[in-house]
């Protein structure tokens, strides 16, 4: 029994010493490096990107007509990818090609995409549209896709190589600035903010936590961002570190959910607490509880991307790539900025999902 | 039936002893853990937080309960996380998509959960599949039946939100969100069936010495079965729980949960090889989980730290497990 007392006291010791060092080192914790500086936002209205809105869908096949287009996309599971399936099957159907869609059941199995992007490839598709779940891991399969000419167009995010034709995409990182500049509005530019992200490898993750971050700091620097913290996108999880947030600053004016189980979690947790409207929450995408709350004024805004859209236009630029035609390097989808006053507006209506 | 379970009161007497021992070392720690981050990180001791944190229990709290059975028989359950998920669809689908009284979805989520551990039990007993292998198997179906019934779209509870998450999220007695005291009253039911029914004693008896048990003519293989339906009935428990706290059921989720779920069994004292384990302990398990994290999260320590330090509290605790019985032996 003495060596199991004092094994217990090492063993606790130890705990209490790892944590203590884990708090000072978060004290200091940098604020996430910039991996690009943010694109000057538009600060009024809805304002999807032009970058480069200059492409034109085609109206028929062409040479693609009756051809496979493999889609390969991070899942199936989020009402997101749905949307992005939906918009992607649609346009096949409409312009006469066939698309298979396939996705991993979550977001980290980086494997098993590669696994279903071989399989797609496999198939000999005329082309294929994929959308990394880690930008840098599919180069091998890649230049397989290459050396077989069959045509890649990079989704959602983008691809770490020179090897897709074009990339089309919400510009993550000026939504996220958009966000930053509405919520710095609402709460009179000065205060503290926290975040909450769905992970801190993923493109999205660090774009949108990058994007909003940097933009508190350039424009608005009387706004703390005094917590970034990480929940998986599961809405649970993610109530629970919303809590320790708001304990940790009773004073805080403001919550980013960067996805839509960041910000399910944030309303779960401000619900929990008692603190709806007292503190502003801002979110991102759609999903039936956001815009629940965003009717009844419990969240103040969020940005949605255009899933749909994503989804159509990468058979666009597939079958544009197919007929041997030149895409711009990124094809945006945009984004726009909804709130109680413009929920209910057509081109709003038409990207959002339950 | 016939005779008693096969373990002597000695052995019985010693197992018992040993296990205070590590729930007591287990409840210790919990209380250090408490006390050092009530005076370290700011903020923390506060009655919001500290019933943040056993809000935060009550998913993982039920789960464990539950698995605390299974692995007191030798076997595990991987299939906890995403059946849990699978009987919150089912609940949501009686419930709202058929628009059934929520009595009735509450009755559907636990007999889809006894649904699957009847499935666990069958396979495990009965085709003699490993459990390990058994349940990681119904990880995978329970997980992708809860998107086949859903059609992998979420199932929002507006049309029996307000009564049912009132009912489950209301603070009624110590502005405790009731879920906690669920999670409580179902922890006093699984004492009484482990301590105080011929269940619990089979419980043990199977993981002490499953073959003597059988030859002392008890129908192990039923008992087995029997087993993993209770602990079905706690993973309906705790879907009906975390559907309350989302006001939906998503088919989405769930993976991951089992492994929070079995730290807690085992951090609680808890042993893997069957035979010893306590309900009680189970709880402080899970209570010592949340406390870390939430504590963790106050702080501001980094994710990655916090994973770090939940990993090595349950090596420490696996260790302690070892040095124990090495002390005994």
């Amino acid at each position: 029994m003495k060596l199991t007392r004092v094994a217990s006291l090492a063993a606790g010791s130890m705990a209490l010493m790892m944590v203590a060092s884990a708090c000072s080192s978060a004290a200091a914790t940098p604020a996430p490096a910039a991996t690009a500086a943010p694109a000057a936002s538009t600060a009024a209205g809805s304002g999807s990107t032009g970058a480069a809105s200059a492409y034109t869908p085609p109206t028929d096949a062409g040479a693609a007509k009756g051809k496979t287009i493999a889609i390969v996309s991070k899942g199936e599971q989020h009402q997101f990818w749905q949307a992005v399936k939906k918009g992607a099957l649609d346009e096949a159907a409409k312009l006469g090609v066939t698309a298979t869609y396939t996705g991993p059941a979550t977001e980290s199995e980086v494997d098993k995409q590669l696994t279903m992007l071989q399989t797609a490839l496999s198939g000999n598709p005329a082309a294929v549209c994929f959308a990394a779940l880690d930008s840098k891991a599919a180069g091998a399969l890649l230049d397989q896709a290459k050396a077989a000419n069959i045509p890649v167009i990079g989704f959602d995010s983008g691809v770490d190589s020179t090897i897709p034709v074009t990339t089309v995409a919400t510009d993550n990182i000026a939504a996220a600035g958009v966000e930053a500049d509405k919520l710095a509005g609402l709460i009179g530019d000065a205060g503290k903010v926290a975040v909450i992200v769905h992970d801190q490898t993923s493109q999205t993750g660090i774009t949108r936590r990058d994007g909003f971050v940097n933009e508190m700091k350039a424009k608005h620097p009387n706004i703390q961002v005094v917590d970034i913290q990480y929940g998986a996108g599961d809405p649970v999880k993610s109530a629970d570190i919303a809590k320790a947030i708001m304990t940790k600053n009773p004073d805080l004016k403001g919550f980013f959910g960067a996805n839509e189980g960041s910000i399910k979690g944030i309303l779960n947790a401000l619900k929990e607490t008692g603190n709806e409207g007292k503190i502003v929450a801002v979110g991102y995408d759609s999903g039936q509880q956001q815009l629940d709350a965003i009717n009844s004024g419990v969240e103040a805004g969020a940005i949605t991307q255009n899933p749909v859209g994503i989804g159509a236009k990468c058979v666009d630029a597939a079958i544009d790539a197919v007929n041997g035609k030149t895409l711009p390097k990124n094809i945006d989808t945009g984004f726009y900025w909804f709130d109680k006053t413009n929920i209910n507006n057509p081109e709003i209506q038409a990207v959002l999902y339950k | 039936m016939q005779s008693t379970p096969t373990p002597a009161p000695s052995r019985v007497q010693s197992l018992l002893k040993g296990e205070s021992i590590q729930r007591l070392l287990a409840l210790g720690a919990l209380v250090i853990l408490l006390v050092f981050f009530s005076i370290v990180v700011p903020h923390f001791a506060s009655t919001n937080n500290y019933i943040d944190i056993l809000t935060a229990t009550a998913v993982n709290g039920v789960l464990a309960t539950g698995v605390t059975f299974v692995i007191i028989t030798g076997g595990i359950d991987l299939s906890l996380g995403t059946a849990m998920t699978f009987t919150s669809v089912v609940m949501g689908l009686v419930s709202v998509n058929m628009g059934l009284p929520l009595p009735i979805g509450i009755l559907a989520a636990f007999a889809a959960g006894a649904l699957v551990g009847l499935t666990n039990g069958f396979l495990i007993a009965k085709l003699k599949l490993p459990p390990f292998i058994a349940t990681l198997g119904m990880l995978y179906v329970t997980l992708g039946m809860a998107q086949v019934i859903s059609d992998v779209h979420p199932i929002y509870f507006e049309t029996i939100q307000p009564s049912f998450q009132q009912f489950f999220m209301g603070k009624t007695i110590f502005g405790i969100p009731n879920i906690v005291w669920v999670m409580f009253g179902g922890a006093a039911v699984a004492w009484i069936l482990l301590n105080r029914t011929i269940l619990g004693r089979y419980t043990f008896a199977l993981g002490s010495n499953e073959e003597a048990t059988r030859l002392s003519g008890v129908n192990t293989d039923r008992w087995k079965i029997i087993v993993y339906v209770v602990d079905g009935l706690f993973v309906g428990l705790a879907g009906i729980v975390i559907a309350s706290r989302m006001a939906s059921a998503q088919p989405g989720l769930g993976m991951g949960y089992e492994l929070d779920a079995i730290a807690a069994a085992v951090i609680g004292g808890t042993s893997l090889s069957g035979g010893e384990g306590s309900v009680v302990g189970t709880i402080i398990g899970a209570f010592l989980i949340s406390t870390l994290r939430i504590g963790l999260s106050v702080a501001g320590v980094p994710d990655q730290w916090k994973s770090v330090i939940t990993g090595l509290v349950v090596i420490g605790a696996v260790y302690l497990d070892i040095l124990r019985r090495r002390s005994r032996a």
